[in-house]
């Protein structure tokens, strides 16, 4: 009788897709830097230029920092991540504009593994712009948010990278068009700044307090930034930690079902 | 039939074609639309507050402070949008029928700044409009918002100008796109969003020299306090050294597109 040769198991077949997608995403890094470029200038244009515009804010009473470049730093990191998982989305409907997305759908691999691999590419993308902009600010005087403070804005950075690639996937593959790019962009530019990016939650117009209040990206900026205006607890980690999950869950569940709704 | 309104014509149905082509492609107003309305109202319900510091010009509401700066990025990306739609013309060889054909040269650049005047106008009355629904006042009245608009429009003809040399230059819609980020810099390094006086160094002393302080400075005080001859005059003053500099430049990358073809 003939040996059968051993089928890997399925979730090592798995992880070796994810990764595979995840080091083509790096190639591209790597082969075409240039297209890096925008996702890294437009967080630290944005950085520096709140700064520099709306750094008198920190003379209102109800500031709780007196550095507004500390103050805006993790939002501009977080916005960083946000462009980044918006490119992913982009990146994907280029795919599918060149046939690439096709070819992915006919191999064995799961929806969910394909969905994956983009999801944390953008995820580990997202810290090229976060470090850009923070060396820039720790240049400009943005005080040193200690070894804690700076993981957790990392793990925010890289949950929201991902959250927001999850959000231009699903428009990507819904459109199946790079036309929608300003789509995922707004997008998650809105959810990004629709929270107290600018000034604390007092100090916002009514209309933003009561947005911001329901934005679940408050309390991942408020987590990121805690860090870089005091001091790091869990009291307020676990409310960004929640809001991640809840999002990657509900973006990720819809990206999917338009994974699954395209055919080849 | 006189050159003058040979060219006239020429310059009237580019111009036509340029508008049509503008308002048919969302991909080119969308963005003159849809993100500085979203900044406007990120800007004025995150940094509203402002308007309590010291030193902070009177003013109705911040909404009514920015709607100049909004306008001001609006007018900015219809320049680009202008330069993008130009290269895109070059690089599908309209152009190069255009230069082919018995008509001026400038006619061509002018006919392509036909439409982004009307972004210009668009984008202008866009904001307005919003300023108003929402409870804006215009102090200057009706004769203020006509000189917001005319500003914003010759303004986007002057930064338009230096799109359609870019455009000329290199005849690449994705170089002239790659500028957007620069039309942050620009506005940030200026007092569109926040006054002067108020700005954190070095973007202070850089936007008392930016040439586009002086433009929103001139688009904002009818709408803030009032017509200022002082200020009109600054604004116009600043907007015709734009052009100029975009004559100079188109003129340059026009001789340079047709020596390499």
């Amino acid at each position: 009788m003939e040996a059968i040769a051993a089928t890997p198991p399925a979730w090592r077949a798995n992880l070796a897709t994810i990764a595979a997608m995840m080091v083509r995403a790096k190639n591209e890094l790597v082969r075409v830097p240039g297209a890096a470029i925008p996702g890294v200038l437009a967080p630290t244009i944005f950085f520096l230029g709140l700064n520099g515009v709306f750094g008198g804010l920190i003379h209102l009473s109800g500031f709780e920092t007196t550095s507004y470049e500390s103050f805006i730093v993790p939002v501009s990191m977080l916005q960083g991540a946000g462009f980044t998982g918006a490119a992913a989305g982009v990146n994907l409907a280029r795919d599918y504009e060149q046939g690439w997305v096709d070819r992915l759908l006919v191999s064995p691999a799961p929806r969910w593994v394909l969905l994956t691999g983009n999801v944390l590419a953008a995820s580990l993308r997202a810290f090229v712009p976060a470090t850009f902009v923070l060396t820039i600010g720790f240049f400009i005087g943005v005080q040193w948010p200690g070894i804690d403070g700076l993981l957790v804005c990392y793990l925010m950075v890289a949950a929201m990278a991902a959250a927001a690639a999850c959000w231009g996937s699903m428009l990507a593959l819904h459109y199946k068009s790079q036309s929608a790019a300003p789509l995922m962009q707004a997008g998650t530019m809105a959810l990004v700044l629709l929270t107290p990016a600018y000034a604390p939650l007092a100090l916002l117009q009514p209309w933003l307090e009561k947005v911001a209040e329901i934005n679940p990206v408050t309390h991942v900026i408020e987590a990121a930034r805690q860090g870089f205006v005091g001091e790091v607890t869990w009291a307020d980690t676990w409310p960004g930690l929640l809001a991640l999950a809840g999002l990657l869950v509900v973006l990720g569940s819809l990206a999917l079902r338009e994974m699954r709704r395209t055919n080849v | 039939m006189s050159n003058l309104a040979t060219s006239a014509r020429v310059v009237g149905a580019l111009g036509a074609r340029s508008i049509r082509q503008t308002f048919r492609r969302p991909q080119l107003i969308s963005p003159i639309v849809v993100f500085p309305t979203l900044l406007l109202a990120i800007q004025t319900g995150g940094a509203g507050a402002g308007i309590e510091l010291p030193g902070f010009p009177p003013v109705q509401s911040f909404l009514q402070f920015m709607l100049a700066g909004s306008m001001m990025q609006a007018m900015m990306l219809a320049g680009n949008s202008g330069g993008i739609a130009f290269a895109v013309d070059i690089e599908m060889g309209f152009t190069d029928r255009l230069f082919a054909a018995p008509i001026p040269r400038f006619a061509i650049v002018l006919g392509r700044l036909a439409g982004t005047a009307a972004l210009g106008l668009f984008a202008s009355v866009w904001f307005l409009a919003i300023g108003l629904i929402f409870g804006a006042h215009i102090e200057g009245g009706v004769p203020g918002a006509l000189l917001a608009m005319a500003l914003i429009t010759a303004s986007a003809i002057a930064v338009g100008g230096i799109g359609a040399a870019i455009a000329l230059r290199t005849g690449s819609a994705s170089v002239v796109q790659g500028l957007f980020p620069l039309v942050l810099v620009v506005l940030f390094l200026s007092s569109a969003f926040f006054p002067q006086e108020l700005m954190v160094e070095p973007a202070k002393t850089i936007a008392q020299y930016n040439p586009f302080s002086f433009i929103v400075e001139g688009v904002r005080e009818p709408i803030i306090a009032g017509i200022d001859a002082k200020q009109t005059l600054e604004a116009m003053a600043a907007i015709a050294g734009i052009i100029l500099l975009g004559l100079v430049l188109s003129a340059r990358a026009l001789r340079h597109r047709l020596r390499v073809g």
